[in-house]
């Protein structure tokens, strides 16, 4: 079991008592409990964490424009590092997505998803070890669509340089920090050839600099193909927005979904933010039946950012010893224990493992 | 062909052919009238493709890759059934930069109606005013729809089985409208285009093949929650063609989503349409997961052309001339051909035949795990056709 992440550091608040403090978004729905189970495993590994709480609802600021309250964005400008749990998204709120909002305020530019197989959860895929580098910025996500005639819908695809290069450099600094071996540009320029061409020469043009990972280029087809019959074959993948996508999304349901799936994006300034990436689950929310797989391995992801690997370790082989162990499973893993009983069973473990 | 092209060419030929052979005027006058009759009731019936001689001719592409030597042996297989269709071989060269070759091309299927084709290789590197040769021949044509029936198949090992599901895929639009400029240096616009049109007929498409082939659901795949105007166009044309077939289930799907629950549990899928990119990626994950590119067929229908190739359009470069390809898909996606110029027993007989090999594990070529070659594997297919026996009565 490999590490997740290991950046470069840089300017991490320490505290006194040596504690790191770190902006908590508990989120909606199912959210605050898994918040919660992740505080609790936390406090009995006595990771030297300090959590701050904050809320993000979208405020409309000076100008009229929609932003995040601003002791949220204290708090995480201060603690550069966040962990945050699902948020919902209305529908016709006349604002946008908070997770669009939390994006642009800090200048997100990549999405990393580490996808590994799960020992002790089995899916029809073994030994998946790769991760997704998406641009989390431009791409077919631009937002930017006019009706041109009635009937008649244009939507733009923006890809840029400094993007391109930007999160070109990013994977292959993320490929070498984590002695990983290569790194594979997916796109589709057959068909969009300007796009994606800029793209590929930027990934090309920085892999000059990184000569000791190999570097590979793909068709975005290929990919799906050749990552549904043998996955073992790919390293790390890097790529816009869309492709990213649809590839995080497939790369999780490899390894069992998105209840187990740890995400981080990483943004300008140093700025990290870690989240699990299921959804709200309103139908479940405050019934203790939730999973906190993914934040908990979302905060293992942060753990390992921060440098602080030993701890890391600690909860991630406690967390996956109780899933391989099998007795207390939530309901989506295959059990019918409670969240509770779960988090109890985890937190066990780690004060046996001391 | 079309009602319209029919009448002509039967208009043309009757005085030809009305002394020396009257059964042949007969059977044009068959179709003539059942034509003309149909064009005052306004009816959607097709007349058969056409033959002269009782032959049919189609296109040929070969293509680059392993194209040539499947389409060889497409050409052998034939011959061997005696199936009445000649081949017509236009070769596209896919490194000249003039488009001659591909047009000459077009002009063949526009001839023929129908054609079979290897992928023509596009060289990603060259600049935007060079394009893609395959996507030129769905546009110029209006290949309006990519069909791709994905089945697990007895005897393919895969990590899921009884997975069925039908990929209707928009053939001419969406990402792939080629429309793309840089208006500042460093920064690239590429345009993605749906219209209500190509949506609606599309959909349309969907619906009437779901109820035609007895299917009963059908799940639009989509982006519409971040692409909400040209997606959100696209399904709702999907919905609105929806109220018209009751007996069929509609729901939507996002497309990640949708590529997470096809490696999860492909099962619940029946029948899928979407937009072009969508298109692409999940046509590929399905293709994967029933056993690889060498299994399935893909054909591209427009109104009046209709293309046959393999279901995920790979060149095949690294494995060219070995004699290691899968003719399946290929072979496969001729069956499919046959089917479309109403020469179904032919086609049943080589499909059981294909099908009786596949299932053979010694066999299977590289790409399915065995050591098999491409010859052994037509030759199988070939002992297979003639020990069932002619099971044709048609001419």
């Amino acid at each position: 079991i490999n590490n997740f992440i290991s950046f470069h550091c840089e300017q991490i608040i320490i505290d006194n008592n040596n504690m790191q403090t770190v902006t908590l978004i508990p989120g909606d729905g199912i959210g605050p409990e898994i918040s919660s189970a992740v505080m609790k495993i936390f406090e009995t590994a006595k990771a030297p964490i300090r959590w701050e709480e904050r809320n993000v609802t979208a405020i409309k600021g000076p100008g009229g424009r929609w932003m995040i309250p601003p002791d949220a964005k204290e708090s995480m400008d201060k603690s550069k590092i966040g962990l945050k749990g699902p948020l919902k998204t209305p529908i016709a709120a006349g604002h946008p997505s908070m997770n669009l909002l939390l994006r642009k305020t800090f200048d997100l530019y990549a999405n990393v998803r580490p996808c590994i197989s799960i020992e002790g959860y089995k899916t029809p895929y073994t030994d998946v070890n790769l991760v997704t580098i998406r641009e989390n910025t431009e791409g077919e996500y631009s937002g930017i669509e006019h009706v041109i005639v009635d009937g008649v819908v244009q939507s733009i695809k923006l890809i840029t340089e400094d993007a391109s290069r930007r999160i070109a450099e990013y994977a292959f600094e993320y490929a070498r920090n984590n002695q990983r071996n290569s790194v594979t540009a997916v796109h589709k320029a057959n068909i969009m050839r300007m796009s994606d061409g800029l793209f590929l020469r930027k990934c090309r043009e920085v892999a000059e600099n990184y000569k000791d990972i190999k570097f590979t280029e793909m068709y975005l087809d290929t990919v799906c193909l050749n990552m549904v019959q043998d996955p073992t074959q790919f390293d790390v993948l890097v790529m816009p927005n869309l492709y990213g996508d649809i590839l995080s999304d497939l790369c999780a349901g490899l390894i069992g979904g998105l209840g187990v799936t740890p995400s981080g994006n990483i943004g300008a300034n140093g700025v990290a933010i870690f989240e699990s990436v299921h959804g709200t689950a309103p139908d479940i929310a405050g019934l203790d039946l939730a999973n906190p797989t993914a934040l908990l391995l979302s905060a293992v992801m942060m753990l390992r950012h921060m440098g602080l690997h030993d701890y890391g370790n600690k909860i991630q082989t406690a967390c996956f010893d109780t899933i391989r162990d099998k007795k207390v499973l939530t309901k989506d893993l295959g059990g019918n224990s409670k969240c509770s009983e779960f988090t109890a069973d985890i937190c066990r473990r780690i004060q046996d493992l001391d | 062909m079309t009602a319209r092209s029919v009448r002509s060419l039967s208009g043309a030929l009757k005085p030809l052919f009305s002394n020396r052979c009257p059964g042949i005027t007969s059977c044009f006058l068959q179709v003539y009238g059942a034509a003309s009759c149909n064009q005052r009731q306004k009816s959607t019936y097709t007349p058969p493709p056409a033959r002269y001689g009782g032959r049919h001719t189609v296109t040929l592409i070969p293509g680059d890759g392993i194209g040539p030597e499947l389409g060889n042996h497409v050409r052998e297989l034939f011959r061997f059934c005696c199936v009445p269709v000649d081949f017509e071989v236009v070769n596209v060269d896919s490194s000249v930069a003039s488009e001659d070759d591909i047009n000459n091309a077009i002009m063949a299927i526009r001839r023929n109606g129908v054609a079979l084709k290897g992928n023509i290789e596009t060289n990603h590197n060259l600049p935007p005013s060079y394009k893609s040769r395959n996507n030129l021949l769905r546009t110029t044509l209006d290949l309006y729809a990519n069909v791709m029936h994905c089945q697990s198949l007895p005897g393919v090992r895969t990590r899921h089985r009884n997975i069925d599901i039908m990929i209707i895929r928009e053939n001419t639009e969406g990402e792939y409208s080629s429309l793309e400029h840089e208006n500042v240096p460093g920064v690239v616009e590429c345009l993605k285009i749906i219209t209500k049109t190509k949506s609606l007929r599309i959909a349309d498409y969907a619906f009437r093949t779901a109820r035609a082939k007895g299917r009963r659901r059908v799940t639009a795949v989509h982006k519409a929650n971040i692409m909400k105007l040209g997606d959100g166009l696209f399904l709702e044309c999907c919905k609105e063609v929806a109220s018209g077939y009751p007996e069929i289930t509609f729901d939507s799907m996002i497309v990640d989503n949708t590529t997470m629950q096809l490696v999860s549990r492909p099962q619940q899928f029946d029948l899928m349409v979407m937009p072009n990119l969508y298109g692409n990626v999940v046509s590929n994950v399905c293709a994967g997961l029933v056993g690889g590119p060498g299994l399935v067929p893909g054909a591209n229908y427009g109104e009046d052309y209709a293309v046959f190739e393999t279901g995920t359009r790979n060149t095949g470069k690294s494995i060219a001339n070995r004699n290691t390809a899968n003719p399946t898909a290929m072979l496969l996606a001729s069956c499919l051909l046959l089917d479309h110029l109403k020469l179904h027993a032919y086609a049943s007989m080589i499909r059981r035949a294909i099908l009786s090999t596949v299932s053979e594990t010694r066999l299977h070529t590289a790409d399915l795990g065995g050591q098999g070659s491409t010859s052994e594997v037509v030759q199988s297919i070939m002992n297979a056709v003639q020990s069932t026996g002619p099971q044709t009565l048609s001419i």
